[in-house]
């Protein structure tokens, strides 16, 4: 594991979200709650759509191009065949913590 | 010879202690006790009952001087200790040093206090012990306003006390709903409602910037500007652990003293207990933990043999009338599934977390009867698999039947009650029943049940099934969404007869099955209440679909088409020049005229966003809302101005229209069209609101359609001079806005009324101007340019952070 600092938690909207860049693709990043974080990748495995616009409720997400619901904690869609990959993340003292490990090992999807 | 035991502090832990050494063995030891405040041991945790009136302070002491007299402990009450000399073993208070071979340090914690301007003003007090409890019950005497700076348990405690003793008090607090460590946010609902119910008012999202006054505490002043005049403020934002002896005393402190199992710290004669201790990176505010050390330090100076194992705690709230439990880890995480149940009428939300087959957290508000029955499954790490079905109805429900509905209430006695509001039991439907009534609207008609706030429909239809058996067919009417039983129409109406005014407050009064609505229903609750509250509601974007919330619409690629408002299709030269610098400068790949007579930019970079709004704000352009469940465009032909046949200047009338109707929210998009002859060059007659102009004047017909259905628009009526037709327009806008099912367009919602519904509304002259007053006070909220907005907080579309670098390592 090799947890790096991205942000503070305010900095995301609760239940919305942000995305940031790797040098593979985006990850979106989710807050579903006070201090509560996902992050997922940022692209629907359906027609690609922008998971960080979509509606976050539950522990979910909707994307906003077909609705397509994902589960954030294991990408799954609901419904449907198909899934998101998803990455460690965590809050601590108020700051988002992700794995870059994890994020550096994904597959160029 | 005796040891010498000294411990600095006589609180709830070191009296605690004191009574397992002595019960144990009275000789072991020679104690003396010093303690800052001037008097002995009371039960902190009964101050909020002091405060409210409820007890006195004689009723709380749980060792007094005496008792430790009786003990043999020597007590040096109202002596604060200066320091700690753990080489020569040596305690320094102000009237001399004292030796020890073991010392315990049980100095409890200190209030937090905000570094804000003012703190430090006569007027602040914290709540902490006695003293500040005695400083807010003679400030309280006086009456007036006060000021609670914290919704956490202390805070809530504090103010209602306050409120008790009959001050006008408001809390204050930093996050989104209170008591956000202990309770989720439907709990935290229920409390505000609680609270609010007696008076005290609630700030959340409320950061505090100073305390401001003369000489002493006037008023606070919030980071919003707003300020809150206060004759009393108390801060109660927190504690944290006392530890400066233990500090100087070089004793290894994290947050807390740290202890091993034996509370042992880094120095082996010296021990600590109590809230100033940190174990294992916890601390410890709560009771029953504090208790566990205690007994485990007098065993490890006694015998030195037992282990402290910090347990999961329970919280109640010591406000009289405010059931409310928490226990666990209520958090959402990985693998965590929720167990909601929510009753409306009685005030009630449970939730379970559970994680595998272990419950492992719940929030109650309302009926806590069973909170420790949980807390035991909690603590106990109980298998729960088989009794999961029926879990969340507690203790007295286990061993039953599963759970099938209709047996249920099959079962149900006669006399229980189903209607709440109408207070209608089981027997009286069940009579109506036998007496020949078959639906619900006869039931409804015979008893009343369901006619109220229509929660029980549900079960009055069950009634009837049971009842009837297969001749009675249970209704299909369709649900907003999986998250709730009722229909939009239900739900609209609800909103408005209850006044619920927040979507915390239609989740619990309507019995929504989710902890905050899905994609499908919060878009459209955010709207309900946005129509029926504008001024108490506060619209979350986060419950918009990404157009609205990014005020642009999202193409296939996850780019973004912009499209700057042209009032009536009316532009220049100076703002097309603008456009087309705006184009060049952000790479727009397309430029195209819309079907509403406006110029769309596609391709637009998200990031790009506010960038480009702010170039087309500088040159007068705002956003043209093309994106909206809201008014789109008024589409104009050119009129008298310029032709022939021309009758009325139906350029001006459509720019009249768009800037009297932007900015408006409705339950899907609404186009309007006018047109200056019958030859109708503006296609006016397959809009949401189409006006033909003639030369006896306007006529104005409504619900056309031109998009998955097509459909001519029926005539609402002929109106003689322009500003009728306007009135007529926004009256019928603001009708749709009122009533229609969010996603209807006008033309679905105007089939389901029916044409002459509509007509006699807008005919009758009272609830014309009602409803274009209550348009107006509407569009007094919303009828701004979000572009101009939105592009002040630019950051927000950028990426919250750059790990190219990062991941190609």
């Amino acid at each position: 594991m090799n947890w790096i600092d991205i942000g503070g938690i305010d900095e995301i909207p609760l239940r919305g979200a942000r995305k940031i860049k790797t040098a593979l693709g985006c990850v979106a990043l989710f807050r579903t709650g006070e201090a509560e974080v996902f992050a997922t990748t940022d692209s629907c495995p359906h027609k690609g759509g922008p998971l960080s616009e979509g509606i976050v409720h539950g522990q979910s997400v909707t994307c906003p191009l077909h609705n397509w619901v994902f589960d954030l904690n294991t990408g799954q869609a609901q419904g449907e065949e198909g899934a998101i990959s998803t990455y460690p993340a965590r809050v601590e003292a108020g700051r988002i913590l992700i794995d870059a490990t994890k994020l550096a090992s994904r597959s160029a999807a | 010879m005796k040891q010498r035991l000294v411990i600095i502090g006589a609180g709830m832990a070191s009296g605690r202690v004191i009574e397992h050494l002595v019960e144990t063995d009275p000789d072991a030891f020679d104690i003396t006790l010093f303690n800052a405040e001037a008097r002995g041991n009371y039960n902190r945790i009964m101050l909020s009952p002091v405060l409210s009136g409820e007890k006195t302070y004689e009723e709380i002491v749980t060792h007094d001087s005496d008792w430790y007299a009786a003990q043999g402990v020597t007590c040096r009450f109202g002596e604060s200790v200066s320091g700690i000399d753990p080489t020569m073993k040596v305690v320094s208070g102000q009237s001399g040093h004292l030796p020890y071979d073991k010392l315990i340090i049980a100095t409890g914690s200190a209030p937090f206090i905000i570094p804000v301007p003012g703190k430090d003003l006569p007027g602040v007090v914290t709540y902490r012990d006695l003293d500040d409890t005695n400083a807010m019950i003679s400030a309280a005497g006086k009456g007036g306003k006060a000021v609670v700076i914290g919704g956490g348990l202390l805070g809530l405690e504090a103010a209602a006390g306050l409120a008790e003793r009959g001050m006008e008090v408001t809390v204050v607090h930093l996050m989104g709903h209170l008591m956000e460590r202990q309770l989720d946010e439907a709990a935290g609902y229920l409390l505000r409602k609680d609270l609010e119910g007696r008076g005290i008012s609630i700030r959340t999202q409320a950061s505090t910037k100073a305390i401001i006054g003369a000489g002493r505490a006037e008023a606070v002043l919030l980071e919003d500007g707003e300020t809150l005049p206060a004759d009393l403020v108390v801060m109660a934002v927190g504690i944290r652990p006392e530890t400066r002896l233990a500090t100087d005393a070089g004793l290894t402190v994290a947050r807390g003293i740290e202890v091993n199992a034996q509370m042992q710290t880094s120095d082996p004669d010296i021990f600590a207990v109590g809230e100033c201790v940190e174990f294992d990176g916890q601390l410890f505010g709560l009771v029953a933990p504090l208790y566990d050390q205690a007994k485990v330090l007098a065993r490890s100076l006694l015998e030195g043999v037992d282990a402290f194992i910090a347990k999961d705690t329970a919280t109640k709230l010591k406000v009289t009338g405010c059931d409310l439990f928490s226990a666990g880890d209520f958090a959402e995480g990985e693998g965590r599934e929720d167990i909601v149940l929510r009753d409306p009428a009685r005030g009630i939300y449970k939730r379970l977390v559970i994680e595998g087959d272990r419950l492992i957290g719940a929030v109650m508000y309302g009926d806590t009867a069973d909170g420790n029955w949980f807390f035991q499954l909690i603590k106990d790490g109980t298998d729960i698999d088989e009794m999961r079905e029926t879990l969340i109805f507690g203790p007295a429900f286990q061993g039953g039947d599963t759970a099938d509905p209709l047996s249920a209430v099959a079962a149900l006695p006669r006399e229980a009650e189903i209607c709440g509001c109408n207070g209608i039991c089981k027997g009286t439907i069940t009579d109506a029943i036998a007496g020949g009534a078959t639906d619900l609207a006869a039931i409804k008609a015979a008893t009343k049940a369901s006619a109220s706030c229509g929660t029980c429909t549900g079960l009055v239809e069950q009634v009837l099934q049971v009842t009837l058996g297969d001749d009675f067919v249970m209704p299909t009417a369709q649900p907003i969404c999986p998250c709730c039983d009722l229909t939009h129409e239900d739900i609209r109406l609800l909103i408005k007869s209850q006044e619920l005014k927040s979507k915390e407050a239609v989740w619990q009064e309507l019995g929504w099955k989710t902890r905050n609505g899905c994609h499908i229903c919060r878009p459209a609750v955010n709207f309900y209440l946005l129509a029926d509250w504008p001024l108490e509601y506060q619209d979350d974007p986060q419950s918009r679909f990404v157009n609205e919330r990014k005020h642009a619409n999202i193409q296939k690629d996850g780019t973004f088409s912009v499209v700057p408002r042209m009032w009536g299709g009316i532009t220049n030269p100076a703002e097309l020049r603008a456009i087309a610098d705006a184009a060049d400068k952000y790479d727009v790949p397309t430029v195209k005229v819309t079907g509403g007579q406006r110029i769309d930019l596609l391709g637009v970079k998200g990031e790009d966003l506010p960038y480009i709004w702010a170039d087309l704000n500088k040159a007068g352009l705002v956003s043209g809302h093309a994106y909206s469940k809201g008014l789109r465009t008024v589409k104009t032909c050119v009129g008298t101005d310029h032709c022939r046949f021309g009758t009325q200047d139906s350029t001006g009338l459509g720019i009249k229209l768009e800037q009297a109707l932007w900015g408006s929210w409705t339950p899907h998009k609404v186009k309007l069209g006018v047109s200056g002859c019958p030859r109708n060059c503006a296609e006016a007659t397959c809009k949401d609101v189409g006006i033909i102009c003639v030369d006896s004047g306007y006529q104005v017909s409504v619900a056309g359609a031109a998009g998955m259905d097509v459909k001519e628009t029926e005539r609402l009526c002929d109106v003689g001079t322009e500003q009728e037709a306007i009135d007529v327009t926004i009256a019928f806008v603001q009708l749709y806005r009122e009533h229609a099912k969010y996603l209807d367009r006008a033309y679905k919602w105007v089939a389901k009324v029916g044409l002459d519904w509509v007509q006699a509304r807008i005919a009758d002259p009272e609830e014309r101007a009602r409803l274009i007053a209550a348009f107006e006070l509407s569009q007094s909220i919303y009828r701004k340019d979000p572009w101009a907005e939105h592009a002040k907080t630019a950051e927000r579309y950028q990426p919250l952070a750059n790990l190219t670098l990062e991941a190609a390592e």
